[in-house]
């Protein structure tokens, strides 16, 4: 085990892979010799060439065209997108293409060997177009997976199975946490399996859900509530598609309620999926209606970022009502 | 031919064009020492011209120099220079009529002042308080002016593209005579929306000048990993409208270009492309470090090709400035930025109500039931919320 940022752990995760896979190839904006605006690539392009670890010209549009046609013909392609506000212009080559190549071919061509990784999320005074997370523009995407990591431990094992997953996968990393978020991660090569959500606390009267970097602002909010003699199981989904129904169901089955944090605006976001598919499955057990805290129906404001962001003061003050209701 | 090209010259063997097939000119009008080149046609320009260029010079060296510090202190949370590309900034806007749309990237705030924007105006912005025109919701150096024709800045490249090509071509139908100005960098000339924006432009005789600031470097990216051309200027051919590639930092050479593209822009009804040869000298960013991409001797290189000495000079041979009154308008715009910071920094930012208008023309009734629960939540927890709580 090491201590390291979740950048570190992530250049760790391209490293190791592209050692073993040597038709991985790392590309996007700056991601060269300067290893990308956030250094997520550092020195890979040192330790593998050129042709393995490149920067792109600037078109987010044809770096994913050219992610699909590397993939589609037996590559390894991990594509950087600078921001995910920037995810945009590529939408029609993910949405259309990457998420279809397999299924319009008869399964004749995939482009399995496809992760976009992506920086997302508020809090570091980005504004409109630095901090936006727009995960459920993809989970409406069949044909996608969708993966976000809390920390560098779980980031350094999803996106190591991401990669090799035969699916293409967009990585989302909340970079508000990428100096920010140290801790213990495991040496070598490991993998943490997609699809699969994570209870990291235990407990009886409410079940309250997120992912991403939400995780420390639900569990602040949960310790805040155990105060009050309010016990909380916590649960990372980590994978939004495919997402773990059975175990967030386990749980509400248990606990009886629900809250679902999520940091893109409230209105056609995943907490919506999630809530009515577990109303569905868990009905009989529900003591509350199932919350959501979420930002606000607006785009991402700059100097009201803190009164948009659903922080752990609203996530605290759900927790009550949810369970007094 | 029916396929719309241009001459029916027939080959009987394999012959390539390649770059080197097209050959694009550099116009040069000010020579390094002020003094202009012997052949050259000089722009229209009297005295009252380059004084106002030199003004909008010096104040943009000066908020440039006083807003990266205020951003180092902690003051403003990020900026942005234009250091080292005032000419094809100033110089192009120079060329135009106040009823020319703007339609920016994000490095042009000289072309913002040009027009007219005031020292307090900028700082609003940048502090994001209750008077930014743009209600603190974006980070600073995102300025716009309805009345100066500047349009909002928004930070994905090249969105504004094929957006300026629209703004002329309504200008074109509403029988105004004016244009459309469209700024851009290099880099962002790699993005779709370039080629969408410069070929319907092309195809629907739309009255743009697309104005390429080719300054060297996208970020880190240099231009030899951004392109393998001939420059963007090449590319203006292909898409079939006129082309002209100028020296960046030659203030009298991008006057000289925009006012002719501009006047055959409307004599035609048709977009202009000009692709000006610059040098970022500052870093992309506050949030960016240069060391990591290039050397101090390149950066040193270019700062003897700085556009503002060389104007400077050229007015002075002229006796229309001289090094006195040069430094007492820098220390002018010393004190009027730093007092204007003084206040700016101090006025509340805008009011929370703000957050759900111009979402919609009209807020919701789910953002007015959001708004309402937000305020209440305030109220519990006004440590939280210090820009907003006791003023709700």
């Amino acid at each position: 085990m090491a201590q390291m940022n979740m950048l570190h752990a992530i250049n760790e995760a391209l490293s190791i892979e592209m050692e073993k896979n040597q038709r991985m190839v790392v590309f996007g904006e700056d991601v060269g010799h300067f290893g990308g605006v956030f250094r997520a690539t550092s020195g890979l392009q040192e330790k593998f060439g050129r042709d393995r670890c490149f920067n792109t010209p600037l078109t987010e549009q044809g770096i994913a065209g050219f992610a699909n046609g590397l993939a589609s013909n037996g590559m390894t392609a991990v594509a950087e997108i600078q921001f995910a506000d920037y995810i945009f212009p590529a939408f029609d080559q993910i949405v259309n293409e990457s998420a279809k190549f397999r299924y319009r071919s008869g399964n004749l061509f995939d482009v399995g060997g496809l992760t976009y990784r992506t920086p997302y999320g508020g809090g570091i005074a980005g504004g409109h177009y630095h901090s936006q997370s727009p995960e459920a523009y993809f989970t409406q995407t069949p044909g996608v997976k969708v993966v976000v990591p809390r920390n560098p431990e779980q980031a350094k094992g999803l996106l190591l199975a991401a990669i090799r997953d035969p699916n293409p996968v967009i990585f989302f990393e909340p970079k508000r946490l990428y100096r920010a978020s140290v801790g213990e991660v495991p040496e070598g090569d490991y993998e943490i399996e997609l699809g699969k959500a994570e209870v990291v606390k235990q407990g009886t009267d409410i079940t309250v859900l997120a992912w991403g970097a939400q995780m420390e602002i639900v569990e602040k909010a949960c310790k805040t509530a155990e105060a009050d003699g309010i016990s909380c199981e916590i649960i990372d989904l980590r994978s939004l598609a495919p997402w773990d129904v059975d175990t967030v169901a386990a749980s509400v089955k248990k606990t009886g309620r629900l809250l679902i944090n999520h940091e893109a605006p409230l209105t056609g976001g995943f907490a919506g999926e999630i809530a009515a598919t577990i109303q569905q499955e868990c009905f009989l057990y529900l003591e509350s209606p199932i919350n959501r805290v979420c930002g606000l129906d607006t785009p991402y404001p700059l100097i009201h970022e803190k009164e948009y962001m659903p922080d752990e003061h609203k996530t605290y003050e759900a927790i009550k009502a949810t369970v007094t209701f | 031919m029916s396929n719309a090209t241009m001459n029916n010259d027939t080959v009987h063997r394999v012959s390539f064009l390649d770059k080197a097939s097209l050959h694009i000119p550099i116009l040069r009008i000010l020579q390094a020492d002020g003094t202009t080149y012997e052949q050259a046609i000089l722009p229209n320009i009297d005295q009252a011209l380059a004084e106002k260029i030199h003004d909008t010079c010096v104040f943009t060296r000066v908020l440039d120099e006083r807003m990266l510090g205020a951003q180092r202190q902690g003051r403003i949370s990020f900026y942005m220079t234009c250091t080292g590309e005032e000419a094809s900034i100033i110089g192009s806007t120079a060329a135009l009529d106040d009823g020319d749309v703007i339609l920016a990237q994000y490095r042009e705030h000289a072309s913002l002042r040009y027009r007219g924007f005031t020292t307090e105006q900028f700082m609003n912005q940048m502090f994001s308080n209750e008077k930014d025109f743009g209600k603190g919701r974006q980070m600073p150096i995102h300025y716009g002016s309805k009345e100066l024709n500047y349009q909002t800045i928004s930070s994905p490249l090249a969105t504004q593209i094929p957006q300026a090509t629209g703004v002329a071509y309504g200008l074109k139908l509403q029988g105004k005579r004016n244009v459309a100005i469209c700024y851009f960098g290099e880099g962002a000339a790699s993005e779709g929306d370039f080629h969408a924006g410069l070929n319907m432009a092309a195809v629907l005789k739309s009255p743009t000048i697309f104005f390429c600031r080719n300054n060297g470097y996208a970020i880190s990216t240099p231009t030899e990993e951004q392109y393998a051309g001939n420059g963007i200027a090449s590319r203006g051919v292909g898409y079939g409208m006129h082309t002209i590639r100028v020296d960046g930092n030659d203030m009298l050479a991008v006057l000289a270009a925009t006012q002719q593209a501009r006047a055959y822009a409307l004599e035609h009804n048709a977009p202009v492309l000009i692709e000006a040869m610059s040098y970022r000298l500052g870093a992309h960013s506050s949030s960016d470090d240069p060391s990591g991409y290039r050397s101090k001797e390149e950066e040193e290189k270019w700062q003897q090709h700085d556009p503002v000495k060389r104007f400077k000079l050229w007015m002075i041979n002229k006796g229309w400035m001289d090094e006195a009154t040069d430094a007492q308008l820098h220390e002018k715009y010393r004190e009027e930025v730093l007092s204007a910071v003084k206040v700016a920094e101090k006025l509340p930012a805008p009011h929370i109500d703000g957050i759900i208008e111009d979402v919609f023309d009209k807020p919701t009734p789910i953002l007015k039931k959001q708004l309402k629960e937000l305020k209440e939540h305030i109220n519990k927890y006004p440590n939280a919320y210090p820009k907003s709580a006791g003023r709700l």
